[in-house]
């Protein structure tokens, strides 16, 4: 659960910084973006293939993640059948208390961009074959799809919020009570910087600044 | 004081069980939790009803046998800065006239056995997979002749404060005893004495932590909050550390 989770936040934070390049205009991002599926570590591995190999390590470390969280919850639920009538919550977070639901959640909305942005069967504002950048303008000119994926990434950032905290905690990083004072603060910055990067480009589209 | 009180009836491990509202007239704020109960069951007594069932022993807050879930909180500590055990939780902490639900530990490794009285042998079984140092103790050895860093001997002792009382497991919303399993490794793995045996202990803990139903840690923190003697969270994390290194350890495991 905390490997899986650490190499997914790893990845969002590569994602966030590429879709940043956006700021560099139309050539340099789908020079980027063709990059991704073209020649990295070429020649190591066949030209193209890198992107695969890449794909295959998320692809395990989604199923893992969920196979793990589907054993908690179940073991939690087992050892939680009979509720309290009352409840009160004392230290936990909001984060904390949605990892499940937020978690669902967020592997639909996953799916959604999938659909979206890498395969090209939903599309909103492009047409199929688009490039990157018209792809990413086309889609978020519209104000309705900026919304959808601002509720969606804040679901991402609680869940690293807590998930950040969480794996480092559980791979042993919690020393001591400043320790843990550091770690919350570390995940929140994450999450922050997460929510701030990834909302920039969408936002600057909507308004009109890249185009 | 006039305290309502609604408290989890169950006759028996068996029986479904029912919340029960109560109302206990001539409550002193001086009395402890556990003494306004035993006002309620004279009570009871005298009009012939079976009194509540609850489990208590030292009432100083040291021996671990009390405790029930109040207002929702393990230990009913609710937003007080102070941790305490039920028995060191007083009336003067509660409003006149307040309404009060007190029901038992809820884990599936805590049956309950009579109203608030749950079975926490659980917790000597995880003892028993391990929480011991195996040798032939014979009479007490000279004390400084088994030397132990300060800091090291402080935190064993933090950690050996952890009375078993199960608080942490009741506040746990995945139902963990990790906080309770983690004080007993870290109490041991500080010291000389505990070394020899500290990488098979851990895995044979846990092991026997899981396979007596308790849930997974998710790092949510509710146990420390409970805590009436302040186990810090960090020990779950000196627990994964040692599990992780046991791993890669050869001791016939």
């Amino acid at each position: 659960m905390a490997i899986t989770g650490l190499i997914m936040v790893g990845f969002l934070l590569m994602h966030m910084y590429g879709n940043l390049k956006v700021f560099l205009g139309a050539d340099a991002f789908n020079h980027y973006a063709h990059w991704l599926k073209g020649d990295i570590l070429y020649p190591l591995v066949p030209s193209g293939w890198f992107i695969w190999i890449f794909r295959l390590v998320m692809l395990a470390s989604i199923v893992a993640h969920i196979w793990s969280a589907a054993v908690l919850t179940g073991r939690a639920h087992a050892a939680r059948s009979t509720k309290y009538v009352t409840t009160k919550r004392l230290s936990q977070t909001y984060a904390a208390r949605t990892m499940r639901w937020g978690g669902v959640i967020l592997l639909v909305g996953l799916i959604f961009h999938l659909l979206q942005f890498t395969t090209q069967t939903v599309q909103t504002g492009f047409t199929a074959g688009a490039e990157p950048y018209e792809m990413t303008v086309g889609a978020f000119g519209n104000w309705w799809l900026v919304l959808l994926y601002a509720v969606w990434v804040g679901i991402v950032c609680s869940h690293v919020r807590h998930g950040v905290w969480s794996a480092l905690t559980t791979l042993g990083a919690n020393t001591s009570p400043a320790a843990r004072s550091f770690l919350n603060g570390l995940a929140w910055v994450i999450a922050v910087v997460l929510f701030v990067g990834f909302m920039i480009m969408p936002l600057a589209v909507l308004f009109g600044w890249v185009n | 004081m006039i305290i309502n009180l609604r408290v989890w009836r169950q006759a028996n491990a068996q029986s479904a069980g029912k919340m029960v509202s109560y109302r206990v007239e001539g409550v002193s704020e001086d009395m402890s939790f556990l003494e306004m109960l035993d006002l309620l069951n004279e009570d009871l007594t005298v009009k012939g009803e079976e009194p509540i069932a609850f489990d208590h022993d030292c009432r100083e807050g040291i021996c671990g046998m009390c405790g029930i879930v109040i207002n929702g909180a393990a230990h009913g500590r609710a937003n007080s800065p102070v941790p305490t055990t039920t028995c060191q939780l007083h009336m003067r902490s509660f409003a006149d006239g307040a309404t009060i639900d007190v029901e038992p530990w809820r884990a599936g490794a805590f049956p309950v056995i009579k109203d608030l009285v749950v079975d926490r042998t659980a917790f000597d079984r995880i003892i028993q997979a391990g929480g011991f140092i195996s040798i032939n103790a014979g009479s007490a050895p000279e004390a400084h002749s088994v030397p132990a860093p300060k800091i090291q001997a402080d935190r064993a002792f933090d950690a050996a404060t952890c009375i078993g009382c199960g608080a942490c497991v009741a506040a746990c919303p995945n139902g963990s005893g990790m906080l309770f399993t983690a004080a007993k490794i870290t109490h041991l793995a500080m010291l000389p004495q505990g070394q020899p045996e500290r990488y098979s202990r851990v895995k044979t803990m846990v092991a026997q932590h899981d396979a007596d139903g308790f849930g997974g840690c998710t790092n949510i923190g509710e146990c420390a909050a409970v805590c009436p003697k302040q186990i810090p969270l960090d020990t779950i994390s000196a627990l994964n550390r040692d599990l992780m290194k046991s791993l890669f350890k050869k001791d016939g495991k």
